[in-house]
């Protein structure tokens, strides 16, 4: 009895896990081998041409969701490094005050708070308007629809996430290393680059890994605030699934999307070096 | 030079000799410059919150939300106005409770597992468990629905709860097994020694110990769910919840109601956030 114990209380949750994440995996992967239409229904015909026709109609848009997920990721980074820095070395007793208001803004929902970044944005909103008026910008300027909207969503989107990993990791630094550093006549520069800097980069790690994924996928800020020209792979694998029902098309699109993903992931966690990817894992 | 703080560097000999000299006073302006920085920030994270607070005061005339027009309580008055909003964000409501119960239940099942036990299988549950936190919610949701349509399954209400418990199991389990794993076990030892029977020994005992990360974790289960938009959107059919109705009416213009019900729930999470942290202050 007490060695079942520990399966006893895992089943529920590992049948739920297995279930309803492992199980639907391989009913996309049939889904991606269809035929048919949703009129006549689809049939099995292990028809792969669908995954090149695919790539090939929208290699586009899976570019430009890679290109905004990079360069999302990277803005986010330089963003939340020194603000994670600043709380962990010298938020004292009000850190935790910090990290909530960090926090407090996403407990409005998500899809709210873009929709206020457009009325934000909008030719007539709060922030063009008064630049119009004052002549500072020309009268057909407009920000909503454009990459710099997409990207500024996913960025304001997603910050806390890499935020929080890079305080949890520049908060296990023991400030005795860095004076450790100072004694032995490490400058400030150096005793960061040489000491704080190294031993955070997995805070780094985990933040890119919590926020290129979910920005590469995202379709809402893309939804909200892009234009035709913006939609990212995540709108078409949505318009493919829910308005146009082609199933096939779209399965294909979401495992092209994942595998892409989790290459690019092992890449990067090989370059980086595999103890980090375990840590990451681990937490 | 440095103007990030992050290194205002002066010559290591210089600092011995002058410690208050030109190296700390420009380490202070850095500082500051960073503290201003930081300030900034957090308004930036706030500026659509605050939008959404002050248009739901808005006296707007026409459907579009987005001009300030003067100062109204109308719109409070009207909150029930759209039937199918109130609709939504009662299935958001319902679908919060119902998914958290049972995360709740079976994730603080497994925290306990992993935290206690050393068992076969272990290190697959927790690679099953970091692909359910990792994996894009696009997928999980695309994945899902392609069970649901090969199986003939409609999809409604139980599929979206099913999606629910799925992406906030991990979390949870996460959050106490971390609880479990600082536990001193000597207390239950002492229990038992005593005379208690495992199963009071769990409930006057354990339990009670691993409570706050139980109570964490419901709560981040109840934050994610009332929240999500994407996974909800792949398994709920014609079901419609807060975020989803918010979505559906971005193209004919998002009612101030919406930025109402927005606020409340944004007061609501306010409240729980500083009541835990008050509670986790008096406990330490």
């Amino acid at each position: 009895m007490k060695r079942l114990a520990p399966y006893l209380l895992i089943l529920p949750g590992g049948l739920w896990l297995a279930i309803f994440l492992v199980v639907p995996m391989v009913f996309m992967a049939s889904v991606s081998t269809q035929e048919g239409d949703v009129v006549n229904g689809f049939v099995q015909t292990f028809n792969f041409s669908v995954y090149g026709d695919a790539l090939a109609q929208y290699q586009t848009q899976f570019l430009r969701s890679a290109g905004y997920g990079l360069t999302a990721t990277v803005i986010s980074v330089v963003l939340a490094y020194p603000m994670a820095y600043w709380i962990a070395f010298k938020g004292g007793p009000r850190k935790s005050t910090y990290l909530l208001l960090v926090l407090l803004p996403f407990f409005v929902s998500f899809v709210l708070r873009t929709v206020s970044w457009k009325f934000l944005l909008a030719d007539d909103g709060m922030l063009l308007a008064p630049l119009k008026s004052a002549g500072l910008v020309s009268g057909d300027f407009h920000v909503l629809q454009t990459t710099v909207a997409v990207i500024g969503g996913l960025v304001y989107n997603y910050l806390p996430f890499m935020i929080l990993p890079i305080y949890v990791a520049l908060e296990r630094v023991d400030p005795r290393v860095v004076e450790a550093a100072q004694d032995l006549y490490a400058a400030r520069r150096e005793a960061f680059t040489k000491v704080v800097l190294p031993l955070s980069l997995p805070g780094v790690f985990a933040g890119v890994l919590m926020t290129f994924v979910p920005m590469t996928a995202d379709y809402v800020n893309a939804g909200i605030l892009g234009g035709p020209e913006n939609t990212m792979i995540g709108n078409i694998i949505q318009t493919e699934y829910l308005v146009n029902n082609d199933y096939p098309t779209a399965a294909a699109l979401s495992f092209t999307l994942m595998a892409a993903m989790l290459i690019g992931i092992f890449a990067y966690a090989k370059a980086l070096g595999t103890e980090n990817v375990l840590e990451a894992a681990a937490r | 030079m440095s103007t990030t703080g992050l290194g205002a560097a002066a010559p290591a000999a210089a600092q011995e000799t002058a410690p208050a000299g030109r190296g700390r006073s420009r380490t202070r302006i850095g500082d500051r410059l960073l503290k201003v920085y930081v300030w900034l920030i957090i308004a930036w994270l706030f500026l659509p919150i605050a939008v959404m607070i002050v248009f739901g005061f808005n006296d707007t005339k026409s459907k579009s939300n987005v001009t300030w027009q003067g100062f109204t309580l109308n719109w409070w008055g009207r909150l029930g106005e759209y039937p199918e909003l109130t609709r939504a964000v009662v299935n958001s409501l319902q679908i919060a409770v119902l998914s958290t119960l049972i995360t709740t239940v079976i994730g603080t099942l497994m925290g306990l597992a992993l935290g206690r036990y050393r068992f076969r299988g272990q290190g697959a549950t927790n690679l099953v468990m970091f692909a359910a936190i990792a994996s894009p919610e696009l997928v999980m949701g695309a994945s899902l629905l392609s069970l649901f349509i090969s199986s003939g399954v409609q999809t409604g209400f139980v599929t979206v709860v099913i999606a629910h418990v799925l992406f906030s199991l991990s979390f949870v389990a996460i959050t106490v097994r971390a609880r479990v794993i600082g536990l001193d076990r000597s207390i239950e030892e002492a229990a038992r020694d005593l005379g208690a029977s495992t199963w009071v020994t769990f409930w006057r005992v354990t339990f009670p110990m691993i409570l706050p990360g139980v109570v964490a974790g419901a709560l981040l289960a109840f934050a994610l769910s009332i929240d999500d938009f994407v996974i909800t959107q792949f398994t709920s059919g014609a079901l419609q919840t807060f975020p989803l109705w918010i979505w559906g009416a971005t193209r004919i213009g998002v009612p101030p109601q919406v930025n109402i019900i927005g606020t409340l729930i944004f007061a609501v999470g306010v409240a729980i956030a500083v009541f835990n942290t008050v509670l986790s202050r008096r406990r330490t």
